[in-house]
């Protein structure tokens, strides 16, 4: 289990060196987006318009924040389930997508597409959400504000704590993590 | 008659709604810290830490520990003797619920036509489980549930034939295949009996137990310690990466069935099973 710190826009040679089960740091600008922008983005995507997002090397978190106290950067931020996001982020990874932030395993499609265009999937901690807040220094809506807590932010992260859950050559701590545990 | 103003009532209740999003129980806590000590995985006991140390921050900054602040779900016992005034209960509870999720900085999740969406703007309606009880008080359960893991809850009408070993199977197949997505560690809040939908209520009503607490029939108290070790042997662990910490408890609640029918069902929560008790 190596540790590397990573700064966003992601490179294609940052990505391949990730095994499952790796400890990552990561630092720079993340869009947030989760069920409703997924559905408008590749909506988009699907009618050959410009995305309100660069896609290019960025990296998504699939996060809907509570609100935003006063004297704070944003609320409790911690990720969301992915596997909603499954249907609508091999169409994200084939415009230039190469990180994706959450909880809970991938599908097998997302998986291939993550192989094809050499991406990663991380994981953060579910539930530690007030935990992850502190590693977001700023958040702004950038569209869809209409959404409220699923509109899509650009969050400026600092050593945001992640694991490494499936690699582009398809590994996936899931089933790895779980296999040595198992008594049955 | 004894009287209890409506007003009273949204004041606990949004007092409340805050509370369980800030500060967690002791059981539920005391449950992290030990799993946090016994867990073997080195990626679990990361999560685990990571959990404990979110739940302290949690409290010390009057912040959400979980950025999903759940439906607000609220379990009332309403003594026959108790009159509400100035106002109905049901409004009450929901003012309660729109005060402290707007006061108290908590996400809105609720969307008011599950096809056609739109927000609600305020988390409303609480999703009420009302009781009449004998007595002059009102005890109210308030318990923000979250989405994560009541989506990898499930209910089966399964045949009487299927017996123990099938409420077995059913447990230990659900929990396999939810895998990390409700955020294990778990609470598993399991209805035996009932029809269909006071087996569903059952289990979530099974979550309301105390963390550590046996079913009061021995029978069901054996089959709670049986299906845990089950559970935790699938290795799952904490967030999925793994781990002998996959649940921390297993609740049963059971009811009397059709002669037909053997409904079961699971009702999960994840690791930040936020609920408070007050008795009014």
């Amino acid at each position: 289990m190596a540790e590397y710190s990573l700064k966003t826009p992601l490179k294609d040679e940052d990505i391949k060196k990730l095994k499952a089960g790796d400890k990552v740091s990561l630092t720079g600008t993340v869009y947030t987006a989760r069920d409703a922008a997924h559905a408008r983005l590749v909506a988009l995507l699907d009618d050959g318009k410009e995305l309100p997002i660069p896609l290019e090397g960025q990296v998504i978190y699939y996060v809907g924040p509570s609100p935003t106290p006063p004297g704070k950067a944003i609320g409790s931020a911690g990720p969301t389930t992915s596997y909603r996001m499954d249907p609508y982020a091999p169409a994200l990874l084939d415009n230039g997508l190469k990180g994706m932030i959450g909880k809970g395993a991938r599908n097998d499609a997302v998986v291939d597409s993550m192989k094809k265009n050499v991406a990663v999937y991380f994981a953060a901690t579910g539930g530690a959400a007030a935990l992850i807040s502190r590693s977001i220094t700023s958040a702004e809506v950038v569209a869809y504000e209409d959404l409220g807590a699923e509109a899509v932010r650009k969050l400026t992260v600092k050593d945001f704590p992640l694991i490494v859950a499936q690699d582009c050559q398809g590994g996936n701590v899931y089933e790895e993590g779980q296999k040595k545990y198992r008594k049955e | 008659m004894k009287e209890l103003e409506a007003a009273k009532i949204t004041e606990v209740v949004a007092l409340l709604c805050k509370e369980a999003n800030f500060e967690l129980e002791d059981d539920v806590q005391d449950a992290l810290e030990k799993a946090f000590e016994k867990e073997e995985s080195p990626a679990g006991k990361e999560v685990l830490r990571q959990i404990v140390e979110n739940s302290r921050i949690a409290r010390s900054e009057q912040i959400p520990m979980c950025q999903d602040t759940g439906l607000a779900v609220i379990f009332a016992e309403l003594g026959q003797d108790l009159h509400i005034t100035g106002g109905d209960f049901e409004t009450a509870i929901n003012e309660g619920v729109k005060n402290g999720y707007t006061d108290g900085y908590l996400r809105k999740s609720s969307l008011a036509d599950p096809i056609r969406g739109g927000n609600t703007g305020d988390n409303t309606p609480a999703v009420i489980h009302l009781t009449l009880v004998p007595g002059d008080r009102l005890k109210l359960w308030i318990v923000p549930k979250g989405g994560g893991s009541e989506n990898m809850s499930r209910i089966a009408m399964m045949k009487p034939a299927d017996g123990v070993e099938g409420i077995k199977k059913f447990v230990v197949d659900n929990i396999r295949a939810a895998s990390g997505n409700p955020c294990p560690p778990v609470i598993v809040g399991i209805g035996i009996g009932g029809t269909f939908e006071r087996c569903a209520q059952l289990a979530k009503k099974a979550l309301l137990r105390e963390i550590g607490s046996k079913h009061s029939d021995p029978f069901y108290a054996d089959l709670e310690e049986e299906l845990l070790g089950l559970v935790n042997d699938l290795g799952v662990g904490p967030m999925g990466f793994g781990g002998i910490t996959t649940a921390l408890a297993v609740h049963i609640e059971v009811a009397p069935r059709h002669i037909a029918s053997f409904p079961v069902s699971m009702n999960l929560n994840c690791h930040a099973a936020r609920h408070k008790y007050i008795e009014l």
